[in-house]
């Protein structure tokens, strides 16, 4: 953003356009939107003179513009029913996700010797790449992002540190912020007998 | 064609091009846009390494700073992505302070990148979920087609706008000439590349 370009007109500085905080559109789309009545609510405290010019009354008699009444209509309950319902999904999204479990898993790799393995992180937004650098890091151990049996994504700790785990995970550290430790568990698993 | 997307998944790898065909990128993006050298040198510095981020089904998306400016699929036009096409407007919202401008204004305000187009109100809904855009949005009384003067022929790479708003909804390419669209006046017109909202509107860096 230089202002290097004053006196000549022609080239053009980049502009900063200000987009709406809750649903990333531009604000004048808002209303395209499925949180219609949150973008109006950031848009009046963030940008009123902004706000006044998109939900004014003439603003919104000169919308309407070509559309028939009924069309208006219909679109209006329309964009209401979309935001109920995304309102439901996100709801929905939110239980599940408090819902859904952390495993810490001891496996047993010969006899005195363990794997960790952390499986769900990634339902609580944590980057799996960041968090097992940085538990490879704090045990000084390897550590790595693997696809298990299921075909999901894991973190393999080499080591049994599966009681730092759940301490860490206590205390929010680092990239493994916002796990609540209520749903972490921790499972033990042993080596199959082999036939002797 | 960003519909679908996910970084994860969709993303083979980053590179970044010799500096011998980032010049031709360089020079085929001032031929192919409405954009002067100055003002590219302001979105792209010459000291900025581009990054070729290359995706399934032959899409290249060129960053900045891991910022995307724009796509191309296979050896095809050069797409803005709709925040850069945002950011190149030669006037500032803030002109617009107490009467809504039309959608003549905004385009006649707005000469930058893309030639454009306008859909009526109507047709938003359907361009924000990624239709393709019909020839009677274009013609209607709130749409917007270049005289025929101007007139653009199929395969033109296109900036969508919408009847009384500033910025562009969408980035598509025409299926038909311009003065087709009005003759015929049916059945598909543009096709969407990006829309806002899409998948790569979601991801403001790579």
């Amino acid at each position: 953003m230089s202002s290097s370009d004053q006196q000549e007109p022609q080239p053009v500085r980049p502009l900063q356009v200000i987009y709406c905080q809750i649903c990333t559109f531009p604000p004048e789309y808002c209303e395209f939107g499925s949180s219609l009545t949150r973008c109006k609510e950031w848009l009046q405290g963030a940008n009123s003179q902004l706000f006044d010019k998109y939900y004014s009354d003439e603003a919104l008699q000169s919308k309407i513009g070509t559309l028939s009444l009924e069309a208006q209509a219909k679109l209006e309950k329309d964009t209401a029913k979309k935001e109920a319902k995304a309102e439901a999904k996100a709801d929905a999204a939110l239980k599940k996700k408090m819902a859904s479990q952390v495993s810490i898993k001891r496996i047993e790799r010969n006899k005195r010797k363990h794997v960790t393995a952390i499986h769900g992180l990634e339902a609580f937004d944590v980057d799996l790449k960041k968090a097992s650098k940085f538990l490879a890091q704090k045990f000084a151990t390897g550590a790595s992002v693997t696809k298990n049996a299921q075909g999901l994504d894991e973190i393999v700790v080499q080591g049994d540190v599966s009681g730092d785990v759940l301490e860490l995970i206590e205390g929010g550290a680092g990239p493994l912020k916002g796990v609540p430790a209520d749903n972490v568990v921790i499972i033990e698993e042993k080596k199959k007998k082999t036939q002797e | 064609m960003f519909k679908k997307f996910s970084p994860s998944t969709d993303i083979a790898g980053q590179t970044p091009p010799k500096s011998s065909v980032q010049r031709s990128i360089r020079a085929a993006v001032l031929q192919q846009w409405k954009i002067g050298p100055e003002t590219l040198e302001e979105i792209w510095p010459k000291k900025e390494t581009l990054i070729h981020v290359k995706c399934r089904e032959h899409i290249s998306i060129y960053t900045i700073q891991s910022v995307p400016l724009f796509f191309q699929h296979f050896d095809g036009p050069f797409y803005p992505t709709l925040r850069l096409l945002h950011q190149c407007k030669l006037i500032s919202p803030e002109t617009y302070s107490d009467n809504k401008p039309t959608l003549k204004q905004c385009i006649d305000a707005d000469p930058f990148l893309l030639p454009k187009v306008g859909v009526d109100r109507g047709a938003i809904r359907f361009l924000l979920a990624g239709a393709p855009m019909m020839c009677p949005g274009l013609t209607s009384a709130g749409g917007y087609l270049p005289p025929p003067e101007e007139a653009l022929p199929k395969g033109t790479v296109v900036a969508v706008h919408a009847e009384g708003k500033e910025h562009a909804v969408g980035v598509g390419i025409t299926e038909l000439g311009t003065e087709e669209m009005r003759r015929v006046n049916k059945d598909v017109a543009v096709e969407i590349v990006a829309h806002l909202g899409d998948d790569l509107w979601a991801l403001q860096t790579l």
